[in-house]
């Protein structure tokens, strides 16, 4: 195995034009590699997220995490930047959907691209990957715990996002979704809700939920880090792209 | 769980970041994930000043004890003030 890669920050084209900064980790060789897009959890984009972008590439793929708060706070630390974000309400569907758009692009521009690119979100995230998948023409797309995918806001809840329940039917590629039993955003009736939506659509997905595991158990760096689940999760990402994205 | 819940109330005074004191202008008070403390959950309390930028900002994190043991001490403060201060 040849895990020689590199890792550095750029600049994409986003939403409306806007030049936005993001975390491309590539691997060495020549290709080609399928593209993953790393849709950072609400607490920004921080070393986690630039983490699991640099693991995608050791597992030969092209990577790219966009600081989905670069127009609110480039430059800031991640966790100051962040509570920007949640001060004003969060990131704007319309405008995440282009910003990863230019990530996808960017990914299926590069020489050693093979034309496919997939997403992957966590926490917020896994709604936006949802939201992403149904709004752009994707290869897979990953939902690690996203809420509000289905299921209504906590009233007086300030951030602006609400179900998306309804795109399923645009849904353009096969999604994995992992899931935590102790989650309340979402919960289990909500992941069983979803399943069974794109069930009647037709639309190809996987789930699973671990026991034992609530919100954000891929989080190594904090409590609610779940080994055994994070550890499983892995491999059945590693699965999923291998048959939807890998060279 | 993220909860999401947040509310922001305007707030007049000043705070001490990470460049010297700077005037708060908004808090942000959440319950959900915290960056650092060693807890799943805590009430975390961001007193801002977007006019001067992301760093201008005072967090806390605080355990659900903990932040009810302050407002409490907040408001038990306040109360015992002689009148005509506040």
């Amino acid at each position: 195995m040849n895990d020689a890669m590199m890792a550095e920050t750029i600049s994409i084209t986003g939403h409306g034009g806007d030049r936005i900064e993001a975390y491309l980790a590539r691997p060495l060789g020549d290709g080609p590699y399928g593209g993953v897009v790393v849709i950072h959890h609400m607490p920004g984009y921080d070393e986690g997220s630039k983490e699991i972008t640099r693991t995608f590439a050791v597992h030969g793929y092209l990577a790219i995490c966009p600081n989905l708060y670069s127009r609110e706070a480039l430059g800031a630390s991640p966790d100051d930047a962040a509570a920007v974000a949640r001060a004003q309400g969060g990131v704007p569907d319309d405008r995440l959907v282009g910003d990863v758009g230019g990530a996808v692009e960017y990914l299926r521009a590069m020489p050693a691209s093979n034309g496919k690119a997939g997403t992957i979100g966590y926490c917020s995230g896994g709604r936006q990957s949802f939201l992403a998948a149904c709004s752009l023409p994707l290869d897979a797309a990953v939902d690690c715990y996203g809420a509000f995918v289905v299921g209504t806001p906590p009233e007086g809840m300030p951030l602006k996002v609400g179900p998306i329940i309804h795109l399923a039917e645009h849904l353009s590629c096969p999604l994995l979704g992992l899931f935590g039993a102790d989650d309340s955003y979402p919960s289990p009736d909500q992941v069983a809700e979803l399943d069974k939506v794109l069930t009647d659509l037709g639309k190809p997905h996987e789930f699973h939920t671990y026991e034992g595991a609530g919100h954000a158990f891929f989080s190594v760096n904090r409590p609610a880090y779940r080994p055994e689940a994070a550890t499983d999760g892995w491999q059945k990402i590693w699965d999923f792209y291998g048959r939807y994205l890998a060279g | 769980m993220c909860t999401y819940l947040t509310e922001k109330v305007d707030v007049e005074g000043s705070g001490k970041g990470p460049a010297g004191w700077f005037g708060v202008t908004e808090a942000s008070v959440y319950f959900d994930h915290p960056q650092h403390a060693r807890a799943e959950h805590t009430l975390n309390i961001d007193f801002l000043n977007p006019g001067e930028g992301p760093s201008a900002r005072v967090a806390v994190e605080l355990t659900a004890t903990s932040a009810r043991a302050l407002a409490a001490a907040i408001e038990s403060t306040l109360a015992a003030v002689p009148p005509g201060l506040v």
